[in-house]
């Protein structure tokens, strides 16, 4: 089943630290249980969203690549 | 498209020991010895963490009004820089402005914030930025010399703070 998401931030062409920055700062915009879909270009991205998640305790729901781009579902939990 | 991870059915624990401070202290004023302090601790404060940085001797360039933006590169005693040119050439008037220009070059092709933007972005978040005393004095360098948002204080402030629960760096 596809993942929907709440909203979409889009991180292309950031590098570190932004994405984690901004990804930050979008869940916080967010209520528990709405999903984040954001898009990155930067390969770290993949590593660091794993980090995000696992320090923070939301949930990555998904993540995909296509083309050097780089799509993560991140579900807010708290 | 190709998924990189299924969803992760297991909740991740939290309940294991971690460290929720980041303690960092700057004491260099070059502008690649600076990057790596805004660069963790934007992220830290991102990820949860109480975040401090201590500033001493010649850290307290990158938070000089004005500053930030402004830092140089030592071309000089660093060969890891890729200069197209021997290390002993860095000595020559000039280079030391060249060698930043090129990392500038760098680092916006490689779409880095300006270090100003992170260090906004670091007080925005909550880290705490703490001048010491004792290097302003040694300095000659007033409060009135710093940017805005910081705090002053000694080797006991950022002992205090490091001495629980933190990850502490030093660049």
């Amino acid at each position: 089943m596809p993942v929907t998401a709440d909203q979409t931030l889009d991180c292309s062409g950031l590098s570190c630290p932004m994405p984690i920055i901004k990804t930050r700062k979008a869940l916080d915009t967010l209520s528990v249980g709405q999903v984040l879909k954001m898009i990155a270009t930067d390969p770290g991205s993949q590593s660091d969203m794993d980090a995000f998640v696992k320090k923070t305790g939301h949930q990555l729901l998904a993540a995909e690549q296509e083309a050097g781009t780089f799509v993560f579902f991140i579900k807010k939990t708290r | 498209m190709t998924a990189l991870t299924e969803a992760q059915p297991e909740a991740v624990t939290l309940d294991e020991p971690r460290a929720t401070r980041l303690a960092i202290i700057a004491s260099h004023g070059t502008l690649d010895t600076a990057y790596p302090p805004f660069i963790l601790a934007t992220a830290a404060a991102a990820m949860d963490m109480e975040v401090a940085i201590f500033f001493t001797f010649y850290g307290l360039e990158i938070i000089k009004k004005g500053k930030a933006d402004h830092l140089q590169v030592a071309p000089i005693a660093n060969p890891a820089m890729p200069l197209p040119v021997p290390n002993i050439i860095g000595m020559l008037p000039g280079m030391t402005a060249a060698a930043t220009a090129m990392m500038h070059n760098w680092m916006d092709r490689a779409h880095v914030p300006h270090l100003g933007e992170l260090i906004d972005i670091a007080r925005e978040s909550g880290v705490r930025l703490i001048a010491c005393q004792m290097s302003l004095d040694v300095l000659g360098l007033k409060r009135d010399d710093l940017i805005d948002g910081l705090e002053i204080g000694g080797a006991a402030t950022f002992l205090e703070f490091a001495s629980r629960n933190a990850i502490t760096l030093t660049f």
